[in-house]
């Protein structure tokens, strides 16, 4: 999804080369023709762009998306509603006790509606409109001016999908990163300090991260070194940095892990916590969640590639296999290390390799999915099982433990496997329209820039903004209500009646 | 008259329960419960999260009996529900004061 939205005004900028491109396209009866004309026309480009800049304004028709493109964007964006609702939702369910068991499936509901709603009225606008590196404008507060014929561009030079699809794609993963959050202080946060809790997150944490990440103006505005850094200037900070993150690794995974254990902390230890069982409800469920959890991921990680091609289905592949690996080398810790192989373990292992190959996915080779997965399991066991009990924080559900470490770890293996040489795919270099050389240092450099703005950003906002919800509305429920469950004392219902 | 209460292994119940019919055992009153012995609990681990579990699922059943079937109950139940493991449960016998049948209000060994 590194993405950004070009309107028609955006189209006016570009080179000789997009033109091109265009005139194949809508001359594409003859479907052959187009791809033939293509390449070629990419190649004229390259000579004939400077003269290009003052005939562009007057030329320029509007583009076509792919049906193709858009087909497939609209189905990923259901995957990943499928992912929240009810995928989270079953798998954060079935690990939380009997009493509480409708609460968190309420909280992930109505934070996913919330946030589309939000999303809508000023979300994408302040992700994904220009403004400062750091945080967008307001030009498209309430979706102002995007109609079904609005274009928002890709990751290939003259491909554009229609925009609502690019918002509603966007939408799902502004939807499911707060959601992730409510697992580290599940079983004891009041409901309405969550809502609120989540509008300031969302606001602060949530947009500008994703602004400074994923915000460009598109591969149309780069024809040369010139229109580069035209584009570098108006990116968001992190793009700008060079920071590679395909499917979310620092906007969704370390952003709401570092918010989770803000909140574990300031929420305070559940009652009984370390004497009491609190054992999860129902494996059975939390399993269910998870597998829904996996196929929905192939959405929000193929999807965020924005089109039907080659690199959708690398990240597709790198999904399957890193998860796969992952998954086994969690269970083969657990089984070695406490003699028994668990399915919450699997699971578990499964979350943790999704989480990791989230922001490698478009970038790295097959063989380096099986590393990454392979490697972050037995990183997120140890924090989950270890280091969490010699610290003491209750983060009830292991956000941080498995979200945020899985994704600093995937983020700074994805700058390592991105690398040509080690089966990666390379960064695209779009004044060259290659593959840049790889530079070892300079790509970790991005990415630590990235890991270090994430975990900054989300904690300090987090922090302010629990604070403020604790003064105004009080952070944890009752004792009583604690022990009661919140089931009935939040919400006034039981999910079993037996 | 006696009034018989049995801890058992869960999935023995159906094998006891045969063995009461065969000896003419008119009705049993079954409840899932929870305890331990000398069989002690076991270990969950959940996320490298330990928990004894203490108590274990058994199932109690009851039944009231003429005391002329007490030897014939008592090793019905003995050979049905053995395994020869730890955890095979116990039974306790109660001598049993009075009986009613609310449909029809007989009482004593008419309403068993």
């Amino acid at each position: 999804m590194k993405k950004l939205l070009s309107m028609f005004a955006l189209v006016t900028m570009l080179g000789f080369g997009f033109t091109g491109n265009t005139y194949a396209e809508d001359a594409a009866p003859v479907a052959e023709a187009a791809t033939a004309v293509a390449p070629a026309a990419e190649a004229a480009a390259a000579a004939v762009a400077p003269a290009a800049t003052e005939v562009a304004p007057a030329a320029a028709p509007a583009p076509v998306p792919n049906k193709g493109d858009t087909a497939w964007m609209l189905m990923a964006t259901v995957l990943v509603s499928l992912m929240v609702i009810p995928g989270l939702a079953l798998f954060y369910g079935g690990l939380v006790r009997q009493k509480n068991m409708l609460s968190v499936l309420m909280q992930v509901f109505m934070i996913f509606s919330l946030m589309g709603v939000l999303w809508a009225i000023y979300g994408y606008s302040v992700a994904f409109t220009g403004g400062s590196p750091y945080f967008g404008g307001l030009s498209k507060a309430f979706l102002a001016g995007v109609t079904p014929d609005s274009l928002g561009a890709t990751f290939s030079k003259g491909t554009y999908i229609p925009e609502l699809v690019f918002v509603a794609f966007q939408l799902t993963f502004a939807a499911i990163t707060p959601a992730l959050i409510v697992g580290a202080f599940a079983e004891r946060m009041k409901f309405s300090a969550i809502l609120a809790f989540m509008v300031l997150w969302f606001t602060f944490a949530y947009l500008p991260l994703a602004h400074m990440v994923w915000y460009w103006d598109g591969p149309d505005a780069i024809t040369d070194a010139a229109s580069l850094e035209t584009v570098v200037a108006n990116a968001g900070w992190l793009w700008a940095k060079g920071a590679l993150d395909f499917a979310g690794g620092t906007v969704v995974h370390i952003n709401a892990g570092v918010a989770g254990l803000v909140g574990a902390i300031m929420v305070g230890k559940r009652i009984g916590y370390g004497k009491e069982a609190m054992t999860p409800h129902s494996l059975t469920l939390t399993m269910v969640g998870a597998a829904l959890l996996w196929v929905g991921w192939f959405g929000f990680n193929a999807g965020s590639n924005l089109e039907a091609n080659g690199y959708a289905a690398l990240a597709l592949v790198n999904t399957f296999i890193a998860t796969g690996a992952a998954t086994l080398s969690w269970t083969f810790s657990e089984w070695m290390l406490k003699s028994k192989p668990s399915m919450l373990g699997a699971v578990s292992g499964a979350v943790a390799g999704l989480v990791a190959i989230t922001p490698a996915c478009g970038f790295v080779g097959p063989m380096g999915a099986i590393v990454i997965g392979l490697l972050v399991s037995p990183i997120c066991y140890f924090m989950v099982a270890k280091v969490k009990y010699v610290l003491g924080y209750d983060d009830a559900l292991d956000v941080f433990g498995i979200h945020a470490i899985g994704g600093v770890f995937g983020a700074l293996a994805t700058g390592v496997f991105v690398n040509p040489a080690l089966g990666g795919a390379g960064v695209v270099d779009y004044v060259a329209n290659g593959v840049a050389a790889y530079d070892f240092g300079a790509q970790m450099t991005a990415q630590v820039y990235a890991v270090i703005t994430a975990i900054v950003l989300s904690a300090v906002v987090s922090f302010i903004a629990f604070k403020i919800v604790d003064v105004l509305i009080g952070l944890r429920v009752s004792e009583e209500a604690e022990r009661e469950g919140l089931d009935t004392s939040q919400h006034g219902e039981r999910a079993y009646h037996n | 008259m006696k009034f018989v209460s049995a801890i058992i292994k869960p999935f023995k119940l159906d094998e006891v329960r045969e063995a009461l019919s065969i000896i003419g055992v008119q009705g049993i009153t079954v409840t899932e419960v929870k305890g331990f012995g000398r069989q002690k609990g076991h270990t969950e681990l959940y996320r490298g999260a330990e928990y004894v579990v203490d108590f274990l699922p058994k199932v109690k059943l009851e039944v009231a009996i003429k005391d002329e079937l007490l030897d014939q109950v008592v090793d019905a139940i003995e050979k049905s529900a053995a395994t020869g493991k730890i955890g095979d449960g116990k039974i306790f016998i109660f001598n049993l004061e009075e009986v009613y049948r609310i449909r029809t209000g007989e009482t004593g060994v008419e309403a068993l």
